[in-house]
């Protein structure tokens, strides 16, 4: 394997890439060429949307947007966090929880969140909860899974040893199953955070009135070109700092994790 | 370190009585030990020697509670061995402390377990941290100290619960040769202070001969007890009784024994949790 070395001109390559990677949009936004397969000639420039961007920041509708867009994304995530992670511990510890909870959720599973718009908007008379209920689908089966593989990955020995010890049925189970399962739930819980933006996106285009995902589609409905790409900035922003908070929220939980010799 | 104390056990014995194991599961299940009777005298330290598979893992394991003998019956002090307790502590092969939890709170978990208050069960494991030589590791992780570190700590979680019986299934096994040693006179050490009966699972002569009162010799599977070997050396030992004639005599008995019974291939080897792989996940999402 070759050694990374750290090198103090390190960030020239990837700046570079990125430079090059805006010039070629530059380019292809003010040549417009006709591609057959693809046509450009209503994207917008780089300039274009860099002032649509700056217009968006100093305007009250960024703020309203994202407010709710996050309350939705935190709202629909904390009940799957709280609902995968529960799951899943019963699942990988019980096997009465395996026998009567998994079947039906491995019915469940293979539907796309996505799938399930139309019959959440029949379900839930408030647009408002539809839509924390798709973002929830979307968060519960990646923090469900990982939960329980956590659980199944704890070393039989380490149970063995609490009981020894003197610990009994909860406390191995506080003790012993919660955290060691614990790196597994957080890795769950950052790919379930990545899920949920795409869902509730999704879902704000189809039944949203306000949110990042309704502003990128509704500024396509208004022909605000430069502003779809904005909206798509500022979801991939979201998506990855809200992903980047869970993990430094978990090593923040876990400090062992990080202790090395 | 000080001189051993003279000390007189009074509890940890030992009762054996035609106890037969089987492990596995189903079609796959086997006879592990079988029919095996032996008594242990209390304070008495008695090795289990015996080649690879041959079941002495899985008796440790039935010892501790973790096994259940498919036959026969099992007492430590009169009483029958039903599921695991801090009375027979277990050390394993590789280290089981908590990634979690810092040495100190590791070593004090048992005392967490019986409802001990912080600074008390904190104050006991500091005690048993200098016995084991290691007092500036208290605030460590486990993952921060060496091998033959994290055995020490385990012992000295074990030792908290002040058992009557310390079942080692091979705890130097995984260390180099003289850390090993290292952990030998350090075993020698505090079992003298602690006078607790000791059931050492190890499939090394030296090791046996070096440590034990008793060594129990078994056979190959299913393990029997083929020999029952009292060792006349006196103590404390010290590095230099593995150069005697005596010691050279005894190993040269001992490894005939093992010789004689060798199976044609090795088997592998067995837990005190059970057959290996049992543990293989089953998750049908």
């Amino acid at each position: 394997m070759r050694v990374l070395r750290p090198n103090p001109v390190a960030w020239v390559l990837p700046a570079a890439s990125l430079l090059a990677s805006v010039l070629l949009w530059q380019l292809l936004a003010s040549a417009r060429p006709h591609l057959g397969l693809i046509d450009f000639a209503n994207a917008p420039s780089p300039r274009e949307v860099l002032d649509a961007g700056w217009t968006l920041l100093q305007s009250p509708k960024l703020l309203f947007h994202l407010g709710h867009s996050l309350w939705r994304v935190f709202a629909g995530f904390a009940a799957a966090a709280v609902a995968g992670i529960a799951l899943g511990l019963a699942i990988g510890r019980f096997g009465w929880a395996r026998g009567t909870l998994l079947p039906p959720l491995e019915v469940l599973r293979p539907i796309p969140a996505v799938a399930w718009i139309p019959l959440s908007v029949l379900l839930f008379p408030s647009s408002e909860v539809s839509m924390m209920f798709i973002t929830f689908i979307g968060a519960l089966f990646p923090i469900l899974l990982a939960t329980v593989h956590g659980v199944e990955g704890v070393d039989a020995r380490l149970v063995a040893s609490a009981r020894s010890l003197g610990a009994r049925r909860w406390r191995v189970f506080a003790e012993v199953i919660v955290p060691g399962a614990a790196p597994a739930i957080v890795t769950g819980l950052a790919i379930g955070m990545g899920t949920c933006w795409f869902c509730l996106v999704t879902a704000e285009m189809i039944s949203g009135q306000f949110g990042i995902g309704y502003y990128t589609w509704e500024s396509y409905t208004l022909q605000n070109y430069p502003n779809i790409v904005v909206g798509m900035l500022l979801i991939g922003v979201l998506g990855m700092g809200s992903s980047a908070l869970i993990r430094a929220l978990g090593r923040l939980a876990m400090p062992w994790q990080g202790a090395a010799r | 370190m000080n001189a051993p104390l003279p000390l007189v056990a009074t509890a940890g014995r030992i009762a054996l009585d035609r106890v037969s194991i089987r492990v596995g599961h189903g079609p796959d299940a086997f006879a592990a030990v079988e029919e095996v009777t032996l008594d242990i005298a209390p304070g008495e330290f008695v090795c289990l020697l015996g080649p690879s598979g041959c079941g002495k893992s899985t008796l440790l394991g039935a010892l501790a509670g973790h096994l259940a003998p498919s036959a026969g019956t099992l007492r430590v002090d009169g009483a029958d061995v039903a599921g695991p307790s801090p009375e027979r502590g277990l050390v394993f092969q590789h280290h089981t402390l908590f990634p979690w939890r810092r040495v100190i709170d590791n070593v004090a978990f048992g005392l967490k377990m019986r409802g001990e208050p912080r600074a008390a069960r904190h104050a006991a494991a500091r005690e048993l941290l200098a016995l084991v030589g290691l007092d500036g590791f208290a605030q460590r992780y486990p993952s921060q100290l060496s091998g033959g570190m994290q055995q020490r700590v385990e012992i000295a979680r074990v030792l908290l619960g002040q058992p009557r019986v310390l079942l080692m299934d091979e705890p130097f096994g995984a260390l180099d040769a003289l850390t090993r040693l290292k952990m030998q006179q350090l075993l020698l050490d505090v079992w003298s202070r602690f006078g607790t009966t000791v059931v050492f699972v190890t499939h090394d002569i030296d090791e046996a001969l070096f440590l034990a009162d008793r060594i129990l010799v078994m056979s190959p599977r299913p393990g029997r007890i083929v020999e029952d070997l009292r060792l006349p050396f006196a103590r404390p030992r010290d590095a230099a009784l593995s150069t005697t004639a005596d010691f050279a005599a005894l190993k040269r008995h001992c490894l005939a024994l093992l010789h004689h019974d060798a199976p044609a291939q090795p088997l592998p080897r067995l837990t005190p949790l059970g057959a290996p792989d049992v543990h293989a996940l089953q998750f049908a999402i």
